[in-house]
């Protein structure tokens, strides 16, 4: 116990460290139970490298709560060579990452990496990574990745991307940063609010909410040219965009016929029909892996529920019934089971719900926590929450055992959601 | 002419009854739409009741209970006499934009804050305003007068807006 907590505290000084010159402090609550004992030893060649790839690595494992780092002090192999396996079967690590970096001529960085299995004393991997200039970050989320992957069977998520909304006095922006808020990049920064960001399956574009125009209307933008087109901007309110798995699809929700009701459409505005007929609000829709049906939130029981429904159309059927309202489901990405936001006895809880059994499982401990979306492994979901009086992005484990809460340096943090594999 | 005194009274102590509720919280910006959209009046011309403070029709926001879209009694004059005046000016136009209060997701607020603005317009066009007149459109939780997790700033939100262009 004494262990975990200095290693939750160094963490939190490390944090603190980042502040000032990152956007982000991140603090995580709980840990795992098992955690796997793994030495990270900082890479050799380029020094001051190794250790800002080291760091990115460190943080990325133990913000997922599986993985426990044992200290390397005194030890530095950067070879197999210079291995001796039985220091480290001492120290209780069961795996040990070495390797190398070098910056080349051109300014790319190549790193040379290993991870050992220290009880069998073999290699479980050894690959090259490399990027352009400057990309130090993303050469340790791969690292992490293969670790992540080789050591749980998983896959890593640690380079994938996350969007959301920051507002900041009356400013909002769209922004994309690395998974563990990261390397931020404004997509979109205006006075009007900006809601409901939602990412093509290929990552290559986001679907979002503006008021730029006075009303809410969807906007299509892309994420390598900038280039954007309103796809839908009828009377009243457009809003809630969902990709269909192909990216094919839009599912939205307009008020062109009445009230919020969903409607189908191509991604370029197209082909517009409308699948659901109720006379109340219906929102939220999320197609499911298989793209056959859609989950969606819906009052036209008298409360906002989460509902399911073919995507063509048809019946639709209640699926939460639990005290309270229930609002913007999301499937996981096994299709076992979905996300969503519960608020009950005033306030908002994270919750889960197994499709075949019916059974609802509350992840969090409740405040205001909105939006959750599930990390491409199914392993994480991230939400928005509030601490310290402000917005903020969090991520609780599928299991609800590990938590981690991001602090972006200003403003309130809203309406996150996690980007596809790349 | 007493009868007209009475309903003028009645008139007023609806209005004050519409424009009291809710009370209002420090952490509003308690900027009155009525009070910047009153004009230097031209000499010239008649006095637009739009611009009397006394009138009813200063009162330009309709509130509601939570999760509620209907336009409640207390309202409703107020909406009837901006429908009135709409039917007797035809130039004039106004946006109704629909609010809600935090509690919801923000989606399914946007829904009911342009429930609550398209149940305003129907009020009014039923009072012969023209829908060529109305526009509604809904902020949901995203434009919150009072920012505060209590009832005080929620029912301040629960609200539709009718801002008359200039």
């Amino acid at each position: 116990m004494l262990k975990l907590l200095s290693g939750v505290l160094g963490l939190l000084m490390l944090a603190n460290v980042h502040q000032a010159c990152a956007a982000l402090t991140i603090e995580i609550i709980g840990a795992g139970e098992n955690q796997i004992p793994v030495s990270l030893v900082p890479f050799g060649g380029d020094e001051k490298l190794g250790l800002a790839i080291n760091e990115v690595v460190s943080d990325d494992l133990q913000r997922s709560g599986l993985f426990r780092l044992v200290d390397t002090t005194g030890k530095s192999p950067h070879e197999p060579a210079e291995v001796k396996y039985s220091d480290w079967q001492l120290r209780g690590a069961v795996a040990l990452a070495i390797g190398t970096v070098s910056t080349q001529a051109n300014g790319r960085i190549e790193a040379r990496f290993r991870l050992l299995d220290v009880v069998k004393q073999v290699e479980l991997v050894g690959q090259a990574v490399s990027a352009t200039d400057g990309q130090v970050r993303a050469v340790g989320h791969r690292i992490a990745d293969l670790i992540y992957e080789k050591l749980t069977g998983n896959q890593g998520v640690f380079s994938t991307r996350i969007a959301y909304v920051n507002r900041q006095g009356k400013m909002f922006s769209l922004i994309v940063a690395d998974s563990d808020g990261y390397n931020e990049q404004i997509v979109l920064k205006q006075s009007e609010p900006i809601m409901s960001p939602s990412w093509s399956p290929d990552g290559s574009h986001l679907a979002y909410v503006s008021f730029e125009t006075g009303h809410a209307a969807v906007f299509v933008q892309s994420l390598y040219t900038n280039q954007r087109k309103v796809v839908a901007d009828f009377r009243g309110s457009n809003s809630a965009p969902a990709w269909s798995p192909d990216g094919r699809q839009l599912a939205v929700v307009l008020t062109r016929d009445g009230s919020s009701q969903i409607y189908l459409m191509r991604p370029d505005g197209g082909d517009i029909r409308r699948i659901s007929f109720s006379g109340g609000i219906d929102t939220e829709p999320n197609f499911s892996p298989d793209g056959q049906t859609l989950l969606f939130t819906s009052d036209r029981g008298g409360s906002p529920q989460i509902y399911r429904m073919p995507v063509e159309g048809g019946a639709a059927q209640r699926l939460t019934f639990a005290a309270g309202n229930s609002f913007s489901p999301r499937h996981s990405p096994d299709g076992k089971s979905f996300v969503f936001a519960h608020l009950s006895g005033g306030k908002f809880f994270i919750s889960a719900q197994d499709f075949q059994s019916g059974q609802m499982e509350t992840l969090t401990e409740g405040g205001w926590e909105k939006k959750p979306s599930f990390a491409p492994n199914g392993k994480l979901i991230l939400f928005a929450s509030e601490a310290r009086g402000r917005g903020i992005l969090a991520t609780v484990s599928s299991d609800g055992r590990v938590k981690q809460h991001m602090f972006t340096q200003s403003g309130d943090a809203r309406e996150p959601v996690w980007g596809p594999h790349l | 002419m007493k009868k007209l005194v009475i309903s003028i009274v009645l008139l007023n102590l609806l209005a004050a009854c519409a424009s009291q509720k809710p009370k209002e919280t420090t952490a509003a910006p308690a900027t009155a739409p009525a009070a910047s959209s009153a004009p230097a009046t031209s000499a010239t011309t008649a006095v637009d009741a739009l611009n009397d403070p006394k009138s009813i029709l200063a009162g330009r926001s309709v509130f509601y209970p939570f999760d509620i879209s209907v336009v409640q009694d207390a309202d409703k004059p107020l909406v009837q006499a901006h429908a009135k005046y709409l039917s007797e000016n035809a130039a004039r136009t106004v946006k109704l934009e629909g609010n809600c209060d935090e509690r919801g997701s923000n989606e399914y607020n946007l829904g009911l804050g342009q429930r609550r603005a398209d149940g305003v317009q129907k009020m009014l066009v039923l009072g012969g305003a023209k829908t060529a007149q109305l526009n509604s459109v809904s902020y949901g939780e995203e434009k919150p007068r009072a920012s505060g997790h209590d009832e005080a700033s929620w029912s301040q939100n629960r609200r539709t807006d009718l801002n008359y262009a200039k």
